[in-house]
């Protein structure tokens, strides 16, 4: 805005009124400018209050984002690192149940539990209570023997031998040492029991109870422990839906702008398409579920929780939004293109396709990039069609059962366990982190590929 | 064959009809003095051919995907022993399931009813029988395509313009899938809807002041009597929009004025991307954060203000419940600022300067430019931008799934816990349903609720903002 202040300057004797009636309306005159004056300073309060309050808005709306930020920042950034115990192994094959080496099925089945509670026994010789060893073995996670067994499936040798191996620690241990570290405040102990906490001290002081960083939250499917649950699955899955939304939702959307800018006749018919568009645009998502599980569910028939079904909904709901950013980037191509090849003998489709489209791409990327991130963080519609389930294992195609991950985000968040908070804030930096880099992406390409005409 | 297999076919038969399209025209027209006796370029010809091979194919393929399942749990069924067949509708699906997970080897076939054992064998061949009779037809169509273009593929073919023809009916097409979705949204809804109508007056659940979907499983069940009466979820929907707006609007329509009015541009070209950064957070994250934060923090503040003296004198108590209808509306009211931020952004802007240059010129202040002036004149667009922003907060699902509770309260007091249409809806419909309990119609029922009021809003909204542009273009 070129506007300034000057307009609110005292006004000065001389300053509105026409000369020729200048003697007669003197006095009226000069009562309107002592008004005027005498409200003035109340005026200029004002305007600073009315400036003030736009400052206030604006300092509040972005005092949010960072709350928000430094809240899921400040609770997610622990699950990037894990708890492990240092164990020395000892692989006794008698103890494994294993007497053959060459035998995979009997190295998948062994015994594994059984010589790392051995293993963890031996470095508190003084615990022979039944109820005490019991205690003991929870200090390591359930999933450790499965650590352990891919250990020895990948290097059969190591039978017989004593290894030294950092196994991962219950999710109670890990929510206690990472509380504990934090500062001078008393740690969590949660189902920790004094026993456990002497024990964990001793570890701790031994130098065998370490943090490392957290591979298994990148690698695993979800899991009831928060140890082993990791969001592999749920990205897997939500890279499988955004697939199958992009193929979708960028023909169709790209062929529906072309038809409305480049061939729709001014009728009803196209007012009609283009209301739909514009309406489709503002339906809560949650329609678009209720529409994938009455039609393509019910009515198709087709597979429940799967990212096929989850993708084909998603693309409905961003195509308004593609439909529209694509319109307006052919509508910024100018005719004067279209006329030279017309002008060269070229047909209506070669037009387009050899001179609109390419032009246009750009701008229909960014829409189409800025609709997937859209996708990406869509929640409800995916809950309605089943995409909800407790899925453990990594989808590998797009008829596998799978969540996705703001469905995961939202699984983990109901989850009571402390140790869940942690991981679903994690997974929500992961999504932030995909959402931001989309956006960038998408801003890139306007800077650097839209020309202005 | 399997489906995934049969596209690489086609897509195969794809490129070989192109090629043999275009080499079949190039090699007709050389016969005759050379490819400048072609009508169109030889691409047309392979393109043609393309056409007419993949089209019918496709058509017949996505047709039978979609109902073959249908047609083969229908046969199955019919196969069924009679007595099975005079069972519910839930027994049937829980029987199919049994069966398919049967066929697929999922379960054990030992110990199972022997019926059940034959009819997973049935359904197996059913299934191998529906794949082949696919893969045969879909290709032979497609062959069929093929012959058909080299027939028809002649020099003085006009394939340009049966081309081009085919091309713009494709994009026709494409575009009414926006039409197919509003109607397929329209009929998903109103047929549910109408089936839950006829177990449930419409009256009951448009008026009723009690809401406990719960129906009994068996008759002599104690509770669940099943009330179907809305209105605590529609005051509970508007309660928490309420907040949001009170929240929202304010604070938005103030960003956008000072954004557009009072910044600098580089401010402004710093503050508006921040601001677009609260819109593009996904709602889940907004969920957690007012689940897990924001809740709590109220709660807690509740409590240390209950317990001062001054309530204590007054003789009043306060109790806030953990899922308070406060939190999950003051964090979509977060969500929504820049959604009203940037839509009056874009109305302030487009006030023509003349009138700001005016009413500064008639001596008013800035501020009293922006109240008296282009506010008035920007009014229309406003109200349109907060219209679309309170459908908006109607239709938003997570942040209430996540941090408002079930239960059914009617009331006005933002401390208490409410629920709303949309929660509703997911928590009747997550999870294993039957499709006609009147439990999970319900969720049609609301839905098409949600769906006429935000339709409603967003139709009158856009015509608002549509009529204020005119006048000003």
């Amino acid at each position: 805005m070129n506007v300034t202040n000057d307009s609110t300057e005292r006004i000065d004797n001389t300053g509105m009124v026409d000369t020729s009636t200048m003697t007669n309306t003197e006095t009226k005159k000069s009562n309107t400018i002592e008004l005027v004056n005498k409200n003035l300073a109340k005026r200029h309060r004002a305007e600073t209050r009315f400036r003030l309050y736009g400052i206030v808005s604006i300092t509040f709306a972005l005092i949010c984002l960072a709350v928000l930020f430094t809240d899921i920042v400040g609770k997610g950034h622990s699950a990037f690192f894990q708890s492990y115990i240092t164990l020395d192994v000892n692989l006794d094959s008698s103890v494994l149940g294993i007497d053959d080496i060459t035998n995979t099925k009997q190295i998948a089945n062994a015994d594994y539990q059984a010589v790392l509670r051995k293993s963890l026994r031996s470095l508190f010789p003084e615990v022979k209570a039944r109820r005490d060893k019991r205690k003991l073995n929870a200090l390591i996670s359930s999933g450790a023997s499965y650590q352990l067994a891919d250990e020895v499936k990948a290097d059969p040798g190591l039978l017989g031998k004593v290894i030294t191996l950092p196994v991962l620690a219950d999710d109670d241990v890990d929510t206690w040492l990472k509380s504990r570290s934090d500062d001078g405040q008393e740690a969590f102990t949660g189902r920790l029991s004094e026993k456990q906490l002497a024990w964990l001290e001793h570890l701790l002081a031994s130098d065998k109870l370490t943090q490392k960083f957290n591979v298994v939250f990148f690698t695993n499917g979800d899991s009831r422990e928060p140890e082993l649950a990791g969001i592999r699955g749920a990205i897997m899955g939500s890279l499988f839906t955004l697939f199958v939304t992009f193929i979708l939702s960028f023909t169709v959307g790209i062929a529906s702008a072309i038809y409305l800018e480049e061939y729709a006749p001014k009728n009803r018919f196209t007012d009609f398409i283009e209301v739909n568009i514009n309406n489709l645009a503002a339906v809560p998502s949650i329609i678009f579920g209720l529409l994938g599980l009455a039609i393509f569910i019910g009515l198709f028939g087709m597979p429940r929780s799967v990212p096929l079904l989850g993708g084909v909904v998603l693309s409905l709901m961003t195509l308004p939004t593609i439909i529209i950013s694509s319109r307006a980037a052919i509508k910024a191509v100018p005719p004067s293109i279209r006329q030279a090849a017309l002008g060269m003998g070229a047909s209506k489709m070669q037009v387009i396709l050899h001179h609109v489209l390419p032009l246009a791409m750009p701008g229909m990327l960014t829409g189409t990039i800025i609709g997937l991130a859209q996708a990406l963080g869509e929640t409800a519609p995916l809950l309605m069609i089943g995409m909800v389930a407790f899925v453990v294992d990594v989808p590998g195609a797009l008829t596998d059962p799978s969540t996705a991950l703001p469905v995961q985000i939202f699984l983990w968040a109901d989850s009571p366990e402390r140790a869940f908070v942690e991981r679903t804030s994690a997974a929500i930096m992961v999504l932030l982190a995909f959402l931001i880099s989309m956006n960038t992406v998408a801003v890139f390409l306007r800077k650097r590929l839209e020309r202005r005409w | 064959m399997t489906t995934s297999l049969l596209l690489v076919v086609i897509a195969l038969l794809v490129a070989f009809a192109f090629m043999s399209g275009r080499g079949l025209a190039v090699s007709k027209a050389n016969k005759i003095g050379g490819i400048r006796q072609l009508n169109s370029l030889p691409f047309y010809y392979g393109m043609l051919a393309v056409f007419w091979c993949v089209i019918p194919c496709l058509v017949f393929v996505a047709g039978w995907a979609m109902f073959d399942e249908t047609i083969i749990e229908n046969l199955l069924v019919s196969n069924f022993p009679q007595q099975v067949q005079v069972q519910g509708e839930g027994e049937l699906a829980l029987l199919i399931n049994v069966v398919s997970n049967i066929a697929s080897g999922a379960s054990p076939a030992l110990g199972k009813e022997p019926y059940l054992v034959e009819a997973a064998h049935y359904l197996k061949s059913l299934r191998d029988s529906s794949q082949m009779a696919m893969t045969v037809i879909a290709l032979s169509l497609a062959g069929c395509g093929i012959c058909i273009a080299w027939v028809k593929t002649a020099p003085e073919l006009h394939a340009r313009n049966h081309v081009e023809s085919i091309f713009k009916i494709l994009l026709l097409i494409c575009s009414c899938i926006a039409i197919l979705t509003t109607v397929g949204i329209v009929l998903s809804v109103v047929f549910e809807s109408i089936l839950f109508f006829k177990k449930v007056p419409v009256s009951e659940f448009l008026f009723g002041l009690h809401w406990s979907p719960q129906v009994a499983i068996r008759p002599d069940q104690v509770g669940g009597s099943g009330a179907f009466g809305a209105v605590p979820l529609f005051v509970g929907t508007l309660l928490i929009s309420t907040i949001a707006m009170i929240v929202a609007v304010p604070t938005g329509l103030m960003s956008a004025i000072y954004l557009s009015e009072y910044a600098s541009k580089r401010v402004r070209s710093i503050i508006k991307p921040l601001l677009e950064i609260l819109a593009g957070i996904p709602t889940v994250v907004y969920g957690f954060f007012a689940a897990l934060t924001v809740a709590p923090f109220i709660r807690d503040v509740g409590g240390w203000v209950g317990d001062t003296w001054v309530l204590e004198l007054l003789g009043l108590t306060l109790h806030v419940s953990s899922e308070s209808a406060l939190a999950a509306g003051l964090v979509m009211g977060v969500m929504i600022i820049p959604f009203i931020s940037s839509l009056s952004d874009d109305v302030i802007n487009a006030v023509p300067q003349s009138l700001r240059d005016g009413a500064l010129g008639l001596g008013s202040t800035h501020s009293e430019t922006v109240k008296q002036v282009v506010i008035p004149a920007a009014l229309p667009g406003i109200v349109g931008g907060i219209l679309l922003a309170a459908s908006r907060a109607i239709g938003e699902t997570m942040i209430v799934v996540m941090a408002a509770g079930l239960a059914a309260n009617l009331t006005a007091n933002p401390l208490e816990s409410v629920t709303t249409v949309t929660v509703q809806i997911v928590t009747l419909l997550v999870g294993d349903q039957e499709f006609d309990s009147a439990k999970t119609l319900s969720a049609f029922a609301l839905g098409l609720m949600l769906f006429v009021v935000t339709l409603a809003l967003n139709v009158y909204a856009l015509r608002v903002v549509k009529k204020y542009r005119e006048q000003y273009e």
